[in-house]
């Protein structure tokens, strides 16, 4: 098989896997009403939550990874 | 396929015309690419990203614990323009009264007053949306400004989120009385992260964050004791970090939901932590909902922490946030709708407190030479609005 071939096998194959992501979503629309409820969310507020991060952010040693995004400040 | 859901993608229209300028075996194949890749950008578009409600948000912060006070009002406001953009700016104030253990022992208790104001923008095009943050915070002697850019991509027909992004930002550090100090310290951080709807009452959620710091990382008030004499604290000049964060909520059954978070911690510094949080929410009526919060955070100290140094290092530090410590929390939050006109705004009222207790293991008060601890309150009140 030439490179050519190679390479169209190779686009077509990646082609179709990328497809393949374009599967059908398990929990169908109608069956989201429960999750669209603010008591589902990770974060409600957003000042409330960065204000909340802030304080923990200055007074312990780790930070990040929770999706509210600090400012920076010396209150260290 | 890909006029099926929405207009023809650019990508396909570039496709299909390379295909006619060709000879008729390309075409063919060009034509199938498209009509697979097209198909990925129809089958994601079967909803688009939302934009979310314009909204207001004023808050009173108050935190009290360990001879510090922090205090102060913060407002938001958010106004989409022709349902593509939505901007957000943002004032935080924090006034400070400091007579923190570090202070009482090695200077003079203070006030100061740290404000940061804050501009984002949000665009959405199809299943995508892109946010530009910028904010900048200022204090007597330290300026921080940050900018940032993220980006969400809904993927499986809306069954899951991808985001990403960065933040830079540039730091100028001063001394309060010593004009000649200046020093800066650069930051950049980079996030990655999924959410995904596992069933129709539970969703889970996975971030990773990378952080990396260079530059004056230290206090230039803080001192360390080597051999029971007090000297400036010495720490590296750069630090890399990496946080990752697991949270599942699911739905209960009861109009309750249950929530819990996991992250892990580990950085160049030799810190290694885990927190664990747990969040228990309920209706009571139409119009409360509460949330009850227990959180745990244990960590070990960095690898140039030490209470009393014993021996001469080329750093050390006495920071007690670089200690081995745990805290627990226990919080409480009530949101109270006071009005709400479906499909037009609602108005709530919230109020959150919050108790914490601090517990190190190396870090000793030296007026008593007891193991330092205390106990700090947390106290939010705001008024939201979405309309």
């Amino acid at each position: 098989m030439s490179t050519r071939m190679h390479l169209l096998a190779g686009a077509c194959l990646s082609a179709t896997l990328l497809g393949g992501c374009a599967m059908q979503p398990w929990v169908k629309p109608y069956e989201r009403e429960r999750l669209a409820d603010p008591i589902m969310s990770f974060e409600r507020g957003s000042l409330a939550e960065k204000s909340r991060e802030h304080v923990r952010d200055v007074r312990e040693g780790a930070r990040g990874a929770t999706g509210v995004q600090g400012g920076g400040c010396g209150c260290n | 396929m890909c006029v099926k859901v929405r207009a023809v993608p650019p990508a396909c229209k570039e496709a299909a015309v390379a295909a006619i300028k060709r000879p008729a075996r390309w075409a063919t194949i060009a034509r199938q690419l498209a009509g697979l890749l097209g198909s990925l950008f129809a089958a994601s578009g079967a909803r688009a990203v939302d934009l979310g409600a314009d909204k207001a948000e004023l808050l009173y912060h108050r935190y009290d614990g360990g001879g510090v006070k922090a205090s102060g009002p913060a407002l938001l406001l958010r106004k989409s323009v022709m349902d593509k953009v939505a901007v957000t700016g943002t004032v935080y104030v924090d006034a400070v009264s400091n007579a923190s253990i570090d202070v009482v022992t090695a200077a003079s208790p203070f006030t100061e007053r740290r404000t940061e104001y804050g501009l984002s923008a949000d665009y959405v095009y199809r299943d995508s949306k892109l946010t530009l943050s910028t904010s900048s915070s200022k204090e007597p002697d330290y300026t921080a400004n940050r900018v940032g850019l993220d980006i969400a991509q809904e993927v499986f027909g809306g069954m899951s989120t991808v985001n990403m992004g960065f933040t830079h930002g540039d730091d100028k550090v001063g001394k309060h009385a010593e004009p000649g100090f200046k020093a800066t310290a650069t930051h950049w951080q980079y996030r990655l992260g999924s959410s995904l709807i596992l069933t129709p009452r539970w969703i889970t959620s996975l971030n990773l964050e990378a952080l990396a710091d260079d530059g004056f990382l230290g206090s230039p008030y803080r001192v360390a004791y080597v051999f029971g004499a007090a000297v400036p604290e010495r720490v590296p000049g750069t630090r890399s970090s990496r946080a990752l964060k697991w949270r599942v909520v699911g739905d209960l059954g009861s109009r309750d939901a249950m929530q819990v978070g996991y992250r892990y911690y580990w950085d160049t510094w030799g810190i290694k932590a885990s927190t664990l949080d747990v969040t228990y929410s309920r209706y009571f009526g139409d119009d409360w909902l509460a949330d009850l919060t227990l959180r745990y955070h244990s960590q070990q100290h960095a690898l140039f922490y030490s209470n009393n140094a014993q021996a001469e290092t080329l750093y050390v530090s006495r920071n007690r946030q670089l200690s081995t410590f745990h805290d627990i929390s226990l919080g409480g939050k009530v949101a109270y709708t006071i009005r709400k006109v479906p499909g037009q705004y609602d108005v709530t009222l919230n109020g959150a407190l919050e108790y914490v207790q601090y517990k190190f293991g190396e870090f000793t008060d030296i007026r008593t030479g007891n193991l330092y601890s205390y106990k700090a309150s947390v106290l939010q009140l705001f008024l939201s609005t979405n309309f």
